[in-house]
Order: C-alpha cells, then sequence, then structure tokens
C-alpha cells in the first residue's frame, strides 16, 4: 500500500480534480438558472424598470436567499476558473501561490461586500 | 537504466510569439480561448459589478446616481467609456455563458463528434454576438 499521510500526502495531481470540476459545472447551472429567474421577474414587470421594482425584486426572504447562494457559487466556480488559469500559465510554485491568494482574498472581499449590499435591504 | 540519465529537451512553449500570430485556430478553438478569456474579464471586473449591485439597490437617491453614471459618467471617466466598458461585460457574461451552456451538453452527451464541435461553437459564436449586438444597441440608446 502506497503511503499516503502525514509528510508523503498528496495535495497535487490525481483523483483532486473531480469535486472541483462537478462543483463548477453544479454552480454554473445555478447561475444559469439564477438569470433566467431575475431576467423574467425583470422583463415581466409593467413599465420602466425604476429603482422601486429594481430593489423589490431582492427585498423578499426567498430571493434574498437564492441570491446569497448564487453569490457563494459565483465565489467557488470563479475560484476554480482562476485556479486553472493560474495552474495552466504560471509555473514557478511561489508566482502561482501569491496569486492564488490573490483570488481568494479578491473573491472573498467581492463576496462579502455583495452580501452586505443584500442584506441592507 | 542508464549510468548517466540521458539529457531530455526541455520545451518551454516559447514559440508562442511565433506560433501565435502564424496558426490558424478553428471555430471551436476560438469559442475555447475566450470562455476563459470573458471569464478572466469578469473576474477582474467583479468589484465594478457588485459596485453596480450596490448603488443601483441601496436607495432612491443611489438608484439615481447609478442612471446618472450612464449618462453624465463618473469622476474624470466619461459616460460613453463607462458604457463601452459595460458592453464588454455583456459580451463575457454572454460567451460565458454559451460556451458554458456548450461545455454542459459535451458534459451530459457522451456521444459528441467534431462535427458538433464546429456546428456548436458557430451557433455559440452567433448567438452570443448576435445579443450582444442587440442588447448593446440598447444600451447606447439605439432603440
Amino acid at each position: 500500500m502506497s503511503v499516503n499521510y502525514g509528510s508523503k500526502r498528496i495535495v497535487v495531481g490525481a483523483h483532486y480534480g473531480l469535486r472541483d470540476w462537478l462543483a463548477q459545472r453544479v454552480t454554473a447551472a445555478l447561475m444559469a438558472l439564477f438569470t433566467l429567474l431575475v431576467l423574467a421577474q425583470v422583463l415581466l414587470t409593467k413599465g420602466d424598470i425604476g429603482y422601486d421594482k429594481w430593489s423589490g425584486i431582492f427585498s423578499s426572504q426567498w430571493m434574498k436567499a437564492i441570491t446569497f447562494t448564487v453569490i457563494l457559487s459565483l465565489a467557488y466556480h470563479a475560484w476554480v476558473g482562476m485556479r486553472d488559469i493560474w495552474m495552466d500559465y504560471i509555473q514557478p510554485v511561489a508566482v502561482r501561490l501569491v496569486l492564488q491568494i490573490f483570488t481568494l482574498v479578491w473573491l472573498i472581499a467581492c463576496m462579502g461586500w455583495a452580501i452586505q449590499v443584500l442584506w441592507r435591504l | 537504466m542508464t549510468e548517466i540519465a540521458k539529457k531530455r529537451p526541455v520545451f518551454r512553449n516559447i514559440n508562442a510569439l511565433k506560433d501565435l500570430p502564424t496558426y490558424r485556430l478553428p471555430v471551436a478553438g476560438w469559442v475555447s480561448i475566450l470562455h476563459r478569456v470573458s471569464g478572466a474579464v469578469m473576474f477582474l471586473l467583479l468589484p465594478l459589478i457588485i459596485w453596480f449591485f450596490d448603488v443601483s439597490v441601496t436607495s432612491e437617491i443611489s438608484f439615481s446616481r447609478f442612471s446618472s453614471v450612464f449618462q453624465v459618467g463618473v469622476g474624470f471617466i466619461p459616460a460613453w467609456f463607462v458604457k463601452l466598458v459595460v458592453l464588454g461585460l455583456i459580451w463575457s457574461y454572454l460567451h460565458h455563458l454559451c460556451a458554458g451552456i456548450r461545455h454542459l451538453y459535451m458534459d451530459t452527451h457522451h456521444a459528441v463528434d467534431k462535427s458538433f464541435g464546429h456546428q456548436s461553437a458557430v451557433v455559440t459564436l452567433a448567438v452570443s454576438l448576435g445579443l450582444t449586438v442587440i442588447l448593446g444597441a440598447k444600451l447606447f440608446g439605439l432603440y
């Protein structure tokens, strides 16, 4: 049996793809459905979209819950995508680590801001 | 195993500058690389997107500020530049969405052949660019 614990634990290479691959697809489908949901609500409002109609869409509890889920989905989806980009083009490990940290901080900060906006309503 | 390990050639892909302008990428290849580019563009402009959401949804006053950004600009940035950036975002989202749906279709139908790859790539470009033109015309006030 191969040793795969402690300092010999493998954290790159094979068997580390399936979860993220599937998560990217699932989050993509969720976000596509959310787009349709918001689009439907926007297109089915009579007349011009003013502040009341627009913010009204996001003021109900169920819409806030769904939007919150989509925000988290976007973060995971974008993380997998950007991690793939860094992985494909940046070979030096130190540079790639810095870029991955930047990506995570960027995404988490954006998500925090978006959630804050959503719950101010 | 030989005593001395044979010196194998190292390929660092530095022919990219020679290959990229000369290699003819098939349509499916364009859709693919633009899928990646559009994703990266949206990632970089994410704070702007969230700022738009913030300003548009917070209050009546901030909503009118949101509208004015598209009419008179913000700070030293003119309105037409804002609209141009938003057009880029619209294209990025539409292309990423259409190419993504194409990906999901290919993931769920295991019998996908080369001609499907070509046809679906053409459809992806047609739909995404077409919708971009339609929404862009609305954005720039053409109708």
